[in-house]
């Protein structure tokens, strides 16, 4: 990709100045130029009210394939200032790989206040470390991250870059991608090196998990791709494991951002609502019967230590906030354990939750779906089942 | 207030299936269906033209058949359906294919705000919103559950992990909406008739700045090279009989599992 100024066009506004995050452009007889700083980013593009600053894309062909090395994992901060789990399971997934392509893992920290996360990312496998450390960019917002995310990927022509298929991730990925005019696969649930070709295989679920797909990025750079959370496995921390840190300084104006965050609601159901995070999920379905019996699925998720969550059905009926709602239309999950109480199993269900590593489904009716994809069911009132299971399970830890 | 929705037509997931033999993608006698999402996004834009005033219009990227998704969203009120159809557009990947909605819409002229569902029920990548937006340069709110509009801006209350996040940002803008937003209304036979009659515009290449090496194949940086059926061989245990003792044999093989 290369960045031009068409001087004939450009009327000197300045503009483009404030819309630099690199501090890249300055006013040369009124002419805007760049200087060595500029990283091909396109921030001024968008700014320019006279089309004088021209982003060319690469077409098919004409990468060089070759100039591109090394994984990139883009790494997420959560609300809480800790890094993202999808992050060190990208890490512990981007050394797997690395180790084929005989490369190295560095991960992208953008945020305020990070410097600390630099080590914890180090210790769960990066090489190197790119600190983006701004005000501007506490909380995530679409256009600064893409903008100083690209530009990195344009200096430093990384060969594979792996973000989490989160909201942030899914929001930052495909605007990165359309600007660098990448490949980019989403939400994917394994990833390989062929041996050969030395490309990276991108396998992913599609039609709600009903066909499952393996994609190439042949003649671009960098291969992206989007993985679902919980679904690779991080490293074990090692505090030993150095990574060179490197801060990139940015200068970004607060006015040329046009996206201003107005409030952060948190959910106020009082229960975790994490669940792509959680390693345990209780869900409860429409054989609860109604909102006040979803204490019983509290308690039952308070007991072992799970997240709650619920089917469309529930949510459509008000009985729980949508946060909670798994399935295609809502979450996509993936823990160790998840327990299905009350929930038949409508395929846009199952779409969201049947890659959980182990499933126990309890429901009146015996030809209920869920059963198909359950390790464990039982067919029982769960009234009766959930408490008898509370019971056991704190009988068996000594309660 | 000039607004545009994107939809896309979709064969009806839960029927869709592998051919085991083949393993190719089943499609036949698979009903279409209007993108879940995108209902909602028909929807809002409904209720934003109800308020404000102004006039929605609806594209679709797709083949000729993709017509009747559009006839349906005029069922539902669209003023103007446009179909974006060519045999050079076919194989696009998410990027190609936001590269022909956004040209498409570059070609429709003013608009104040662009709605689509989230993602679509086939793909379920959720890529070509941000994609349009950024080949239009303009801002985007994704997964929106709630939207307001006062003047020029817009107010959108994202769906995140564990929370929600209220943004503002300045028309023109995006929207990519999730299915809790609101209910989408269900056209009477009346409205549907009616909307048989109604045009539905088809442009091709040739009625937009299309340069074709970046749409279809062409224009696609990634490929498909293998589909198949997921493999879900699960040996479940079943138990039926007194809650407390199939209650219990479930807990002692989860704690002897170290699942818990």
């Amino acid at each position: 990709m290369a960045i031009y100024i068409d001087e004939p066009k450009c009327i000197g506004c300045e503009a483009c100045i404030p819309a630099c995050p690199y501090a890249a452009i300055d006013m040369v007889d009124g002419i805007a130029k760049f200087n060595e700083n500029c990283t091909g980013c396109g921030a001024c593009a968008y700014a320019c009210p006279t089309g004088a600053i021209v982003l060319e894309m690469a077409r098919k062909g004409e990468v060089d394939t070759s100039e591109y090395s090394g994984l990139w994992v883009v790494g997420e901060i959560t609300p809480e200032g800790k890094l993202h789990g999808v992050t060190t399971e990208l890490l512990g997934e981007g050394r797997k790989l690395a180790a084929e392509l005989d490369t190295t893992v560095s991960v992208v920290l953008i945020g305020h206040h990070i410097g600390e996360l630099a080590k914890t990312a180090a210790g769960y496998g990066a090489d190197r470390v790119f600190v983006v450390d701004h005000p501007t960019l506490e909380r995530y917002r679409t256009q600064p991250y893409t903008n100083v995310l690209t530009g990195l990927i344009n200096k430093h022509k990384p060969e594979i870059v792996l973000i989490g298929a989160t909201p942030m991730g899914r929001d930052l990925a495909s605007r990165v991608a359309a600007r660098i005019k990448a490949g980019l696969t989403a939400d994917c649930t394994e990833l390989t090196i062929n041996p050969e070709t030395k490309l990276l295989e991108q396998t992913r679920p599609a039609f709600g998990g009903n066909v499952m797909a393996t994609i190439l990025c042949e003649f671009t750079r960098p291969q992206m791709a989007t993985v679902r959370p919980k679904v690779m496995a991080p490293q074990p921390f090692d505090q030993s494991h150095e990574a060179e840190i490197i801060d990139i300084p940015v200068d970004i104006d607060e006015r040329a951002i046009a996206t201003k965050i107005i409030e952060i609601i948190k959910d106020d159901s009082g229960s975790d609502v994490n669940l792509t995070e959680a390693d345990i999920i209780v869900s409860g379905g429409r054989g609860l019967g109604g909102p006040e019996h979803f204490a019983l699925i509290r308690e039952l998720a308070e007991t072992l230590g799970a997240a709650v969550g619920a089917s469309r059905a529930t949510v459509d009926a008000g009985w729980i906030p949508a946060t909670h709602q798994v399935g295609q239309t809502g979450k996509t999950v993936h823990p160790k354990l998840y327990v299905a109480c009350g929930i038949s199993g409508a395929v846009q269900h199952l779409a969201g939750m049947s890659s959980s590593d182990c499933i126990v489904a309890i429901n009146k009716d015996p030809d209920a779906p869920i059963f198909n994809v359950a390790h464990y069911g039982i067919v029982g009132d769960l009234f009766e089942v959930v408490p008898a299971m509370i019971a056991a399970f704190k009988e068996r830890r000594g309660d | 207030m000039n607004i545009i929705v994107c939809i896309k037509q979709v064969p009806d997931t839960s029927e869709v299936r592998i051919d085991p033999e083949t393993n190719t993608i089943v499609r036949e006698g698979v009903p279409s269906i209007i993108n879940p999402f995108d209902e909602n996004a028909i929807e809002e834009a409904l209720l934003l033209r109800e308020q404000h005033g102004g006039k929605v219009t609806v594209i679709s990227m797709g083949p000729p058949q993709a017509e009747a998704a559009l006839r349906e969203s005029l069922a539902m009120g669209a003023d103007e359906a446009i179909l974006v159809s060519d045999r050079c557009f076919a194989a696009s990947d998410t990027l190609a294919t936001s590269y022909v909605l956004s040209t498409a819409i570059r070609a429709i002229g003013e608009y104040d705000l662009i709605f689509c569902g989230k993602q679509a029920f086939d793909g379920d990548t959720a890529q070509v919103p941000p994609g349009i937006a950024e080949q239009l340069g303009i801002p985007q709110i994704t997964f929106t559950i709630g939207l307001e509009v006062d003047g020029r801006k817009v107010r959108g209350r994202r769906m995140l992990e564990s929370e929600f996040e209220v943004v503002e940002v300045r028309m023109p803008a995006l929207v990519s909406v999730v299915k809790q937003i609101n209910e989408p209304r269900r056209p009477g036979i009346k409205a549907k008739l009616a909307a048989k009659k109604k045009e539905v515009t088809i442009w091709d290449s040739a009625c937009m700045d299309i340069e074709p090496c970046l749409c279809g194949l062409d224009g696609s940086p990634t490929r498909v090279v293998r589909t198949f059926a997921p493999t879900r061989e699960i040996k479940g245990e079943k138990f039926e009989g007194e809650p407390a003792e199939c209650a219990a044999a479930v807990i002692d093989r989860l704690i002897g599992q170290k699942i818990i």
